[in-house]
């Protein structure tokens, strides 16, 4: 028989039972950043699909308003200008691009909590209250962007029911905020912790991983922004 | 065997939960009781999708059949597929996901062991959503694939279309959850010593049908959201007058659709490099190139989705690679039919039910398998598609593979976990007249699809040299549905008074065998310590290779009890259901949108409340006591 008592198991008193925080795993990390970076990878092909949508989908709809050009209607002769506004989204993408900074902030005040501080800078650096406040503020900025920019477009005559572009466009850049509407949730809760007990280095994978969940949706947005607003 | 482990005693115990009861199955986080779950429900949905399959024939055994109207014979087909592949043959390979992957690499559960059990509630209650409209003839009718535009508003005005779409939303979750459980599971649960490539192949195959799972779900996630929101909000991604490509749906699903191949076929290849090593006595032959062409399927599963769309003239070069591709998957297929012949060679072969199956599924799928190369090639395919040919084709894989291979599983792993032996000769009933009941199936559908009889027709006339086929099709059903009642019959009387089994009833090579049979909740008294490919084999030469275990070496021995052995298990939890539920219901609000907006927003309100309020009590209740 070739199954013997572990080292490892010896050492942890009853091996690895389910759950991973605290316990054995093959790869040394806990089972829920194992889990995030697959969810991750999954989410890589949602918005996969709705970017490729998007992007088959430009240039093909009979009938305007378009994204990068103005359009006059041929029956009614109304004249509809080139729908996105890249100055505001730059502002919206720099303010969603700052919340990723916080976060890192706010991940290591909370991995360094026990560590003294002395002067007024390490503690302003060392307070995961405050970084994870700017954080939920700037994702909150970044979804006030878009509820401005979505009312903007409806006033100009563009709705997810008038045509192709309006379609892809707000269902991609929906499932976006949708995302970003998540994470801020998330973030709340975990500020909600905070106030309560305190997050220490103790908890610092609960909030790996919703940094982790956060810089994707960063990251997806600088793909969105690029496919969809930069490139003509 | 299952030694009592040194553990220190806790101080403050875990209270053993009762193991009887409805509640106990409600609230169950044990992956072995998910898999009891997953295997009950999704053989109920077999013989529920055989049974719509039963019309289907029974309409067609003779010319211009009236069993059914129109309407009805759209809804059956469309439900007999979707019941059959995502209602019966996925959640019966969760089945043993559940009760196999955690045991086979020496764990005590899944990395998540209530995210497992939100897994099933959301299948099961996604399975009832879709199945229920049956009943009040309104269930979907645009086929398993539904197709858009077909299936937009414009052109399936009916609510029939809704329970599809929603319902194939919800089933995804539950996939996608239960993909990035296992992949955690595989990745970081396994025992000291269990490396990758000491894995049991039947983990290795649920491993690469994880990934696939993943990464093709996203996919028709989105080709679904699209046509949600084209039937429910108006937007125009599948109409075609606004300027809509015609052809979106049919990429974006069949970038789902063809991964979704192996996703029903490699579990089922797991479970049968599982069996044929144990009964013929001998390893698998070509362990890593097994596992290579896995992978490899799996990774060109998802460059060939375009050959199921020869027929709508994409062109020249997209014809040419995606044929070609298509024919290169059949290598690595091809491969793995050769090792199982080859482990075999030279064994010392026992014909056991659970072996017979096995050998079926390497026979048949190599039927099917042939008539898929036959449809790698556009030509040949603009002849064969949409007919019978397809038909026949696909139903060698998907019973003759996929249903051989977990009905191998089924009397191969039957008495690990009841504890009790599978009646052989029963089984052999079981085998043996499906066997011929499936050939006689669907050998005619060959040759009445190449003379020309299209799919999903409800009638057709007489004269056609069709008569015989679809006669000899029919009854090959009824045949067929004779072998299940043997299987069923077998299956209850063996749960309820089979022969009572050993730890290691057939002499098997891999850790799930060390268990006691059931195992217990903890499964292994001690994590075990792996040093082979084979734990249980011994594979020095000249030694006796195999130990089998009677009931009777067994009977007396303690099995411990988690309290005994100061093991902290789960805690049972009630929120993965309850969260499911209110899942389901911020769905069904959708449908009510048209009628009220008002109502169907109340109920989507209230159903987000009511999940998010359930998944909130679940993440802030500790999984396990304290220790």
């Amino acid at each position: 028989m070739t199954a013997t008592t572990t080292p490892q198991a010896a050492a942890h008193g009853d091996g690895h039972a389910p759950g991973g925080g605290g316990h054995y795993t093959t790869l040394g990390l806990d089972n829920r950043k194992v889990a995030i970076w697959t969810f991750i990878g999954s989410e890589c092909m949602l918005f996969a699909s709705l970017i490729s949508t998007y992007l088959i989908y430009k240039g093909r709809s009979p009938e305007g308003p378009y994204p990068a050009e103005a359009w006059t209607n041929p029956a009614t002769g109304e004249t509809f200008p080139a729908i996105l506004n890249i100055p505001v989204t730059s502002a919206s993408t720099f303010v969603l691009l700052m919340s990723s900074l916080a976060m890192v902030l706010a991940l290591a005040a909370v991995q360094n909590r026990n560590v003294p501080k002395h002067t007024t800078s390490e503690r302003i650096l060392g307070s995961s209250k405050l970084w994870l406040w700017t954080t939920c503020l700037l994702g909150i900025g970044f979804l006030a962007f878009q509820a401005y920019e979505f009312t903007s477009f409806i006033h100009e005559g563009l709705t997810i029911r008038t045509n192709l572009f309006g379609s892809s466009f707000f269902t991609l850049t929906g499932f976006h905020g949708a995302h970003v509407t998540a994470g801020v949730i998330w973030l709340f809760t975990l500020l909600a912790i905070d106030y309560k007990r305190g997050l220490g280095p103790q908890d610092a994978t609960i909030v790996d991983i919703c940094a982790l969940y956060w810089h994707f949706v960063d990251v997806v947005w600088i793909a969105i922004f690029t496919l969809v607003y930069l490139i003509k | 065997m299952a030694t009592l482990a040194a553990a220190p005693p806790y101080t403050e115990s875990h209270t053993e939960p009762s193991n009887t009861g409805i509640m106990s199955w409600l609230t169950t986080v044990d992956h072995k009781r998910i898999g009891v779950l997953y295997l009950v429900s999704s053989l109920f949905f077999f013989v529920f999708g055989g049974l719509e399959a039963g019309l289907l024939r029974a309409q067609l055994a003779t010319p211009n059949g009236n069993i059914l109207s129109a309407e009805m014979y759209n809804q059956m087909f469309t439900m007999h597929g979707t019941t059959m592949i995502f209602l019966a043959v996925m959640p019966l390979s969760a089945a043993f996901f559940n009760l196999l992957i955690p045991l086979q690499i020496g764990a005590r559960d899944v990395a998540f062991p209530r995210l497992n059990a939100f897994s099933y509630w959301v299948f099961l209650l996604g399975a009832l959503f879709i199945t229920f409209p049956i009943f009040f003839q309104i269930a979907p009718d645009g086929g398993w694939f539904g197709y858009a535009p077909l299936s937009t508003k414009a052109y399936s005005p009916q609510i029939n279309m809704d329970f599809w779409v929603l319902g194939l939303q919800i089933l995804g979750i539950s996939s996608l959850a239960a993909a990035f459980n296992f992949i955690t599971t595989i990745i970081n649960m396994r025992a000291p010593g269990m490396t990758l490539m000491r894995m049991p192949v039947f983990t290795w195959m649920s491993f690469v049908v994880q990934f696939l799972v993943a990464l093709a779900f996203p996919v028709i996630t989105v080709a679904l959201v699209f046509l949600q929101f084209d039937r429910f909000f108006g937007t125009n991604f599948y109409t075609v007058a606004k300027g809509a490509d015609p052809l979106l749906w049919q990429h974006l699903f069949w970038v789902f659709g063809h991964p979704e191949v192996y996703i029903l076929i490699l579990p089922a290849f797991g479970l049968v490099s599982e069996v044929l090593p144990t009964f013929s006595r001998k390893p698998l032959f070509g362990y890593p190139v097994m596992v290579y062409s896995g992978i490899l399927i799996g990774f060109l599963g998802f460059g060939v989705w375009a050959h199921h769309m020869f027929s709508v003239g994409m062109g020249a070069i997209a014809d040419a690679v995606f044929s070609l591709t298509t024919m290169l998957i059949a290598v690595p297929t091809g491969v793995k039919i050769f090792n199982w012949i080859a482990t075999m060679w030279g064994g010392q072969i026992r014909f056991t039910v659970a072996m017979k199956f096995a050998i079926g599924l390497v026979a048949m799928f190599t039927i099917g398998g042939i008539s898929g190369v036959m449809h790698s090639s556009p030509p040949a395919d603009l002849q064969q598609t949409d007919t019978y040919f397809v038909v026949a084709h696909f139903h060698y894989v998907l019973v003759g593979g996929s249903m051989f291979g977990l009905f191998s599983g089924l009397y191969y792993y039957f008495p690990k976990f009841t504890g009790r032996m599978m009646s052989e000769k029963l089984g052999n009933w079981h085998f043996w007249v499906f066997l011929i009941g499936m050939n006689l199936t669907f050998f005619p559908m060959h040759y009445s699809g190449l003379l020309g009889m299209p799919r999903r027709i409800y009638q057709y006339d007489s004269g056609q040299g069709l008569d015989l086929f679809n006669m000899l099709s029919s009854i090959g059903y009824v045949i067929q549905a004779i072998g299940v009642l043997f299987g069923a019959i077998n299956f209850v009387m063996s749960w309820r008074n089979g022969a009572r089994a050993s730890s290691n009833p057939w002499g098997a090579p891999t850790l799930e065998w060390t268990t006691p049979s059931p195992p217990p909740e903890y499964n292994f008294a001690e994590i075990p310590q792996v040093k082979s490919r084979y734990p249980l084999w011994n594979m020095k030469g000249g030694d006796t290779l195999v130990h089998e275990t009677t009931w009777e070496e067994e009977k007396n021995i303690h099995i411990p009890t988690t309290k005994e052995l100061g093991i902290v298990m789960p805690n049972p939890s009630i929120w993965p259901l309850l969260c499911a539920a209110g899942i389901i219901v911020m769905f069904s609000g959708l449908m009510f949108l048209e009628s009220s907006a008002i109502v169907g927003i109340g109920i989507m309100l209230a159903g987000t409340v009511w999940w998010v309020g359930s998944l909130y009590k679940w993440l802030l209740t500790p999984l396990e006591d304290h220790h």
